[in-house]
């Protein structure tokens, strides 16, 4: 028995099938049969074996999550949650209802307030259940942190879960909704874990039955016949050598040479991206050193962190983007007022420019860091969407000193425009995450219009090409430094289009390395072509998977 | 019972960090301390009770407690949120 999804990845995986226990369903509003004091008894302790729990995993988990899960073991001690709750027992509610409506009318107030509070609704809806799974004596719902090596199903995850996801445990994962831009498969990505999403029926499969998953094909075989388990194993251990194979260049089977760069958020990485075969730095993001502070980083604060990571890279390409903020990364010297619509505000290089010493002060950090080194440093804005804000963002960096001064194309404007653009920008890399937010319009956060992010989107991939058209046409590189440069087979569509470099988050650099070994640039461009062609992105994948493995 | 107005100094107000800060000093304290912002007014213990306040930086609040040690207490909780936790 074989089942169906969208493969992340080209991995494969063997394993036993943990489901991840369902939601529980909302207690009943039915009037208690016990009396008030015990109703009281059972939610108080309750309540406090949920903290204690709470916070033992946050102990065993450690890090972050430990800090997450003490915030959470104190919401289910709150006194003003307590009362609440004996409150509703003395209107005759049971323990279940009273804990259920509590928590839910602090969750409302939470949404309600917005922002990062909002953001901590999800926290009290998880302390919720536990409490309500606590007193019905059924399982906890939530991820499953058994002794033993697992493949996780489940509907989909939520952040939350993967925070606390034990990645050493988890051979693969499957979950029956979500797609291919799906939390779940970044993380999948990121983490190189083997994954396939939207897998209709995943659920019905018994905990305990053994499955392999091949992201490759996407499909779920149930029960493997012995012969399936060799090719399987096979197959697994052959990954396992190609992935522990020596680290090389990136290249076509024609030898057409792609760089292969990383997408680092501090110098901390700097040191595992080399091991991984990272080329240089595709993408620094620069924003780790602005959050978390009342005010901007000084120019000698920043300078250490940049040379921090450039001497990671001597003689090696380090490409560092200048601050991107706004209303949905918000730092309160920039800009903090609050905007309905954040993705399309005063953002990215947009506020930068309303804040023009933080940019200047940014670039020089930059400039006194890259003489201090040998990297070959390259800076570029975020989020420019006309030609004029080109200008504005080279003529600065030109005129502080640096030689190499493009644009991160994440606007459709820009896209469309781009033969004028890198005209004046010595390059564009193209993040492919925003271009597909602005293109169909929507939102990445949100979940609802989740299936419209989708990088294989011919929309996305025709903007994509235009780009790739005008670099080729003006001697100008077109790197790739979204999620989609770290889908191994899109990666060689997008050579096809024309980037001239990939980035990528490090654990996806083998991957996609081996995938570009395979085929030349004609066959790059022929995948183009067929996407191109295609009517939506489920088609245009089908279209190139067919053909790659024909 | 001793009562101090205090106004907060978090830049982003008591939100998060600052106010779990708050109240795990409060749930210290031994002794029942209540927080008031207008007319409305919480156990000051309680994260989910101060963050309902919503409570903004320079917003004046009123710190109330009971018992022998009262003006200590208020001394020390006053101090909190007249900190700017968020300039850490």
């Amino acid at each position: 028995m074989t089942y169906q999804g969208v493969g992340i990845g080209r991995g494969m995986a063997m394993g036993t099938v943990l489901q991840m226990p369902a939601p529980l369903p909302e207690p009943q509003d039915a009037p208690s049969t016990l009396s008030v004091d015990a109703e009281k008894e059972r939610a108080a302790v309750a309540l406090a074996a949920t903290a204690a729990g709470i916070r033992a995993r946050g102990e065993r988990a450690g890090g972050s999550a430990k800090d997450v899960l003490e915030a959470q073991a104190f919401m289910a001690e709150d006194p003003t949650l307590s009362d609440d709750v004996k409150a509703r027992i003395d209107s005759g509610k049971t323990a279940e209802r009273a804990v259920f409506e509590a928590f839910a009318s602090f969750r409302d107030l939470l949404v309600s307030m917005g922002g990062y509070m909002g953001e901590r609704a999800t926290d009290l809806d998880d302390v919720s259940q536990r409490v309500v799974a606590q007193l019905q004596g059924v399982e906890a719902p939530g991820v499953p942190d058994p002794d033993h090596q697992f493949v996780l199903v489940a509907r989909d995850l939520a952040p939350a879960d993967t925070a606390l996801l034990n990645l050493d445990k988890v051979l693969g994962l499957i979950t029956s909704d979500g797609g291919p831009t799906s939390h779940t498969a970044i993380l999948a990505r990121e983490k190189s874990i083997v994954a396939a999403v939207g897998v209709a029926g995943a659920l019905d499969i018994a905990n305990g039955t053994t499955v392999i998953v091949d992201a490759s094909t996407g499909i779920i075989t149930v029960d493997p016949d012995e012969d399936e388990r060799f090719a399987a194993k096979m197959a697994i251990q052959e990954r396992a050598s190609l992935a522990n194979a020596p680290v090389g260049p990136g290249r076509l089977a024609d030898d057409t040479e792609i760089p292969l760069l990383a997408n680092l958020g501090s110098a901390g990485g700097a040191e595992e991206a080399v091991e991984l075969g990272a080329e240089g730095v595709g993408l620094f993001r620069t924003e780790f050193l602005f959050l978390d502070s009342a005010q901007a980083p000084t120019v000698e604060e920043q300078q250490s962190q940049y040379s921090a990571l450039f001497a990671a890279f001597p003689g090696k390409k380090v490409v560092v983007r200048a601050l991107d903020a706004g209303a949905d990364k918000p730092l309160s010297f920039l800009n903090d007022a609050p905007e309905e619509n954040p993705a399309l505000g005063l953002r990215g290089l947009r506020a930068l420019r309303a804040n023009e010493q933080i940019l200047r002060d940014q670039l020089t950090a930059i400039r006194n860091a890259e003489a201090e080194n040998t990297a070959d440093v390259w800076v570029m804005a975020p989020m420019v969407s006309t030609l004029e804000e080109t200008r504005y963002f080279t003529s600065i960096a030109r005129e502080i000193g640096l030689k190499t001064a493009g644009v991160m194309i994440e606007v459709p404007s820009s896209a469309l425009l781009a033969d004028r653009i890198l005209v004046d920008a010595d390059f564009a890399s193209i993040g492919t995450n925003d271009l597909t937010q602005y293109t169909l319009a929507a939102d990445r956060l949100l979940g609802s219009v989740a299936s419209f992010q989708d990088p294989w989107h011919p929309a996305v991939l025709r903007l994509v090409g235009e780009v790739g058209k005008a670099g080729a046409a003006l001697g100008k590189p077109v790197g790739i430094c979204g999620e989609a440069a770290a889908d191994p087979l899109l990666a060689v569509v997008l050579v096809g289009l024309g980037a001239t470099s990939l980035s990528m988050s490090p654990a996806a650099l083998a991957d996609v390395r081996a995938e570009l070994r395979l085929y030349t640039i004609e066959q790059a461009q022929h995948f183009a072509e067929l996407a191109l062609k295609a009517n939506s992105a489920m088609e245009a994948r089908a279209a190139v998977s067919a053909s790659a493995s024909s | 019972m001793a009562e101090r107005t205090v106004t907060i100094a978090s830049t982003h107000g008591l939100h998060a960090r600052p106010a779990s800060i708050f109240t795990q000093a409060a749930a210290k304290a031994g002794v029942p301390v209540q927080l008031s912002k207008g007319d409305k007014s919480v156990n000051a213990a309680s994260i989910l009770g101060v963050i309902s306040l919503g409570i903004d930086h320079n917003d004046d609040v009123v710190l109330s407690v009971e018992g022998d040690d009262a003006d200590a207490v208020l001394d020390e909780l006053a101090a909190l949120l007249t900190t700017d936790h968020d300039a850490a």
